[in-house]
């Protein structure tokens, strides 16, 4: 099955989808009424039914984000949120499927979209969702043993303070106490009150090797047929590994040198993004989005502004970013997207055993890059630039670079002359200069081409995101698709290949790379046109948001980056997220891990796996 | 590594003859013991989180690492002296970092980077989240920061360099590796329904004694007594006159009495030092400072006006 051979319906809108699937399924498809909600809610018992009619004849064959909410406290029952798209472009579908908190249990949708796999046990792991129909229902973020579901809303971390942000001891009265003071083991733990310490076992190392069943057996060391029976070994590669890109861990099972299956561990970098940031104000919120993907934290800031303003956009006081806040945010997306191709092209070579020369190269630009970013934003990497309804500031008339002293002399330039060297020359050239060392090497071929391939059918299936998509022959790229911003009005090509290999994955990040300069080249004369332009957002301290919910999403460097957020529960409109659910394309696009590894040998999986370029951040959360 | 300039080492008085200078040096044993040890210390290959984007930054060519001999970061423990930790620790996360400074060949060193490795930083209240690595191991260096910068980050590299630089052979506090019998292992934490220091095993089985005769446990039910000994900590320190005022304050809840009367006191106590401060400037260069002084203890007790105004509400 592959793009062109869905048979595509008239169902251009979701609104005509929605109808049809209304026809299709009397009384088991609803609207969504609540206020501020789209789409419909499916009643579970018809979940995979109404799902495999969407796929299949609605042509709603990508499954963007799945996941849980709860509604204690509003009505006794928790939800699972469905963003499906279509590959030929489109806005969403949105379908929700609603089930009893005490006993939440859904059907699973792994059998029509497989990229629901991890999505739903992370609903598992941290709501407590039973999926009827999963294959490997386990823990996925946290361990085996965890006590409770920590993003039910009415589980209580050990610093618990209060529901929300800002807490009573820090503001008004400003009074703090540290957390550990007031815990009696002085860390961040509390255990349950019938913990029965001599039956203490750590499952969490177990449950990862229980069910390969291997394991040598002394006794079976016997011969059959003459020849000596082998045994599959099982490898450990991590959470500790130079080629993990962070702290990821893969359970690989071999047969000889080739891999027989691979299982992704992560978790090892689950800080509770989503449960913090549902503590938060929206505000609060912006400068943790830095710290998802934090090789792209513009680009974090842009999806989550955007989230929020449509819903900002559903009240009456509400003022869309200027013209020039646009194009601001456009420059900034797009010099990220090229700080994140440096870093994925260089450790890729990296992880083929070009030891971090090439790295020193592809990166050796980026810190012009940043030097930019901090002159705008104050920071180098968290930037936490943007705001609702705009950007925290504009661009400076000149700017310093503090870790540019000739002769202990801090060097100053002119903001627009500094982004056009960058622009129209140095950006370019190192581009060129990266194509010139290693798109033609042999070395780099015979280790890439043809190793690690993803059929586009899969891709699509998986819910595979960004250039690991567009790589395997499929033009699917937000900025296009569902186009936000200024992004219509710019002339640019999505990058796409056909081979679906790690080399194509590689020479589409230079493609990309060579696309966002078109695009920055007509962002500069933007920039000059609209000085003086105001640009600031909203300059509220805890702004209220109209309720409803949003899913916001853009086209991340890694792939595409949703928001889905939810604001309920205060009618004057809430100081806080309700839900805060980020789709993190690292996490999903590792789905097509293991099956992309399969056949190949040890040292292929590094690479295949800084092919996907993976960030830990986002990935854990 | 850098060269090997003699002039660096040679600081005794013994006199080297014309002919030996620049050839030989006459140092002391602790002194070329530091200067090695600090001179190539390699860091392990290790990044848990953002902040490792900033550490490999700081290894490549703007900042370049290797001009303090750093450069060999090695993926493997048992081969590297310096563990920079550098990003959040998690529950998860934590079990393998102790393991791997189990791992790792004395001396070690541990530097704490960012916010996140020394005390939790922007995620500390995450159910995930281990409140700094120092819980379990210990710090030689904090670099504080979200992320530091590069520069940050050597600075800090200097600053552990300038600690070994102050080490010496006949302290066994600064060199306890030479001690007696093998290094005590650091205690692997235990991921059971949440994380478990073994340390804090014995309190554990307390906690859970006093919860099966049905008293207070856990963590909610203390901080009043943590409170009081708070509180009793300051009084002392409390001057009269400002604990009268505070007196008179009505506020029908004891708890928030005795937040505003250690407020007052702090506000006092800050108000008598930076009066202090401000006679030494006095002192030192006449015109300017005291009444930026006064000023500042004038906004903040209108705002506690302010506060007691909205109190009383
Ligand atoms: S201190 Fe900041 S930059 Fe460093 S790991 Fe923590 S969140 Fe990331």
């Amino acid at each position: 099955m592959t793009v062109t051979e869905i048979p595509l319906v008239e169902a251009t809108t979701s609104e005509t989808a929605i109808s049809r699937l209304k026809e299709r399924f009397p009384g088991a498809v609803q609207d969504d009424s609540r206020h501020g909600y789209s789409g419909v809610v499916v009643d579970k018992s018809k979940l995979v039914e109404v799902a495999t009619y969407m796929r299949d004849t609605l042509g709603y064959d990508y499954l963007s984000s799945a996941t849980a909410v709860d509604y204690h406290g509003i009505a006794d029952s928790m939800e699972m949120v469905y963003h499906a798209y279509r590959t030929a472009g489109g806005p969403a579908l949105v379908f929700k499927a609603q089930t009893d908190r005490a006993k939440a249990e859904l059907p699973s949708l792994i059998d029509v979209w497989p990229g629901a796999d991890f999505q739903e046990r992370e609903a598992y792991d941290l709501y407590g969702i039973q999926f009827a129909g999963h294959p490997n229902l386990k823990r996925i973020l946290l361990w085996e043993g965890f006590n409770g579901y920590p993003m039910r809303k009415d589980w209580r971390e050990a610093y618990y303070e209060e529901e929300h942000k800002p807490f009573e001891s820090r503001w008004p009265a400003g009074w703090v106490r540290r957390a550990e003071e007031l815990n009696v083991y002085g860390k961040n733990v509390h255990y349950p009150a019938d913990f029965d310490l001599a039956k203490l076992t750590d499952k969490s190392e177990e449950s990862l090797y229980s069910d390969l069943g291997l394991g040598v057996n002394v006794q079976d060391l016997s011969t059959e047929n003459g020849h000596l029976k082998t045994d599959k070994l099982v490898v450990n590669m991590g959470p500790h590994h130079p080629s993990t890109h962070g702290v990821f861990r893969m359970i690989v099972t071999l047969d000889g040198e080739t891999i027989e299956s691979l299982e992704p561990v992560m978790g090892y970098l689950h800080r509770n993004h989503e449960k913090i940031g549902e503590r938060n104000s929206w505000n609060h919120n912006m400068p943790f989005t830095d710290r998802l993907d934090y090789l792209s934290s513009m680009g974090n800031n842009h999806g989550y502004a955007l989230a929020v303003e449509q819903l900002f956009a559903t009240g009456n006081k509400w003022n869309p970013p200027s013209y020039r806040a646009e194009c601001i945010r456009v420059l900034m997306v797009e010099l990220t997207r090229i700080v994140n191709h440096y870093w994925a092209i260089g450790f890729l070579l990296n992880d083929l055993g070009a030891f971090f020369t090439p790295a020193l190269y592809a990166i050796a630009e980026r810190e012009k890059i940043l030097d930019f970013f901090e002159a705008t934003a104050g920071a180098r990497m968290m930037c936490n630039y943007m705001r609702f309804g705009g950007l925290y500031k504009d661009l400076p008339e000149r700017m310093h670079s503090v870790a540019n002293l000739i002769n202990d002399k801090v060097r100053d330039f002119n903001t627009m002359e500094y982004l056009s060297e960058l622009i129209n020359e140095r950006i370019p050239r190192s581009i060129d200069e990266l194509d010139e060392f290693l798109t033609a090497s042999e070395i780099i071929k015979s280790r890439t081409v043809g190793v690690g391939y993803l059929p586009p059918e899969m891709a699509i299936a998986y819910s595979a995101a960004g250039p690991l998509l567009r790589a395997s022959g499929v033009p699917y790229d937000v900025r296009r698709a569902d186009p936000y911003s200024i992004y219509p009005e710019l002339e640019f090509d999505v990058a796409v290949r056909y081979n679906g290999d790690i080399y194509d994955r590689y020479l589409i990040r230079l493609d990309e790379m060579r696309e966002s300069v078109r695009i920055l080249k007509q962002i500069l004369p933007r920039l000059e046109k609209t000085k003086g332009e105001p640009v600031a957002g909203i300059s509220q301290y805890m702004p209220r948001v109209p309720m409803g919910e949003s899913y916001g999403r853009v086209e991340n460097p890694k792939g595409e980056l949703g928001y889905y957020v939810v604001s309920a529960g205060d009618e004057k409109g809430p100081q806080n997220p309700w839900r805060y659910h980020v789709r993190a394309p690292s996490f999903i696009n590792l789905t097509a891990l293991g099956p992309m590894c399969v056949g190949h040998k040890v040292a292929d999986v590094v690479a295949i796996l800084g092919s996907i370029d993976i960030v830990l951040g986002e990935t854990d959360r | 590594m850098a060269q090997l300039d003699l002039r660096e080492l040679h600081s005794t008085e013994f006199p080297v003859p014309d002919e030996m200078q620049g050839n030989v040096a006459i140092t002391s044993l602790s002194k070329l013991y530091n200067w090695s040890r600090r001179s190539s210390m390699w860091p392990m290959l290790f990044g848990l989180a953002c902040c490792a984007i900033e550490m490999i930054a700081t290894a490549a060519s703007r900042y370049d690492l290797s001009r303090f001999g750093m450069e060999v970061m090695r993926a493997s423990p048992r081969q590297s002296d310096l563990m920079i930790v550098s990003g959040t620790v998690t529950k998860k996360m934590v079990v393998p970092i102790v393991r791997l400074y189990n791992q790792m060949p004395e001396p070690k060193y541990v530097l704490a980077m960012g916010a996140c490795a020394s005390g939790g930083g922007p995620f500390k209240e995450g159910y995930n989240v281990v409140s700094g690595i120092d819980q379990y191991l210990p710090v030689d260096v904090y670099v504080p920061g979200c992320p530091p910068t590069p520069q940050a980050l050597l600075y800090g590299l200097i600053a552990l360099q300038k600690k070994i630089d102050g080490q010496s052979l006949a302290n066994m506090d600064d060199v306890p590796w030479y001690g007696v019998g093998p290094a005590e292992p650091t205690p692997v934490p235990i991921l059971g329904p949440d994380i478990i220091d073994p340390r804090q095993m014995d309190l554990i089985r307390r906690q859970a004694e006093l919860a099966a005769q049905g008293k207070p446990y856990g963590l909610r039910e203390i901080p009043e007594s943590a409170l009081k000994r708070q509180t009793a900590q300051i009084a002392p320190k409390t001057k009269p006159q400002i604990a009268a005022a505070s007196g008179t304050v009505e506020a029908d809840d004891p708890e928030k009495a005795a937040r505003l009367a250690k407020r007052e006191a702090a506000l006092a106590r800050k108000k008598a030092e930076s009066g202090e401060t401000a006679a030494a400037s006095v002192v030192a260069d006449a015109p300017a400072p005291a009444t930026g002084g006064d000023k500042k203890a004038f906004d903040k007790a209108a705002m506690l006006e302010k506060i007691r105004a909205k109190k009383a509400k």
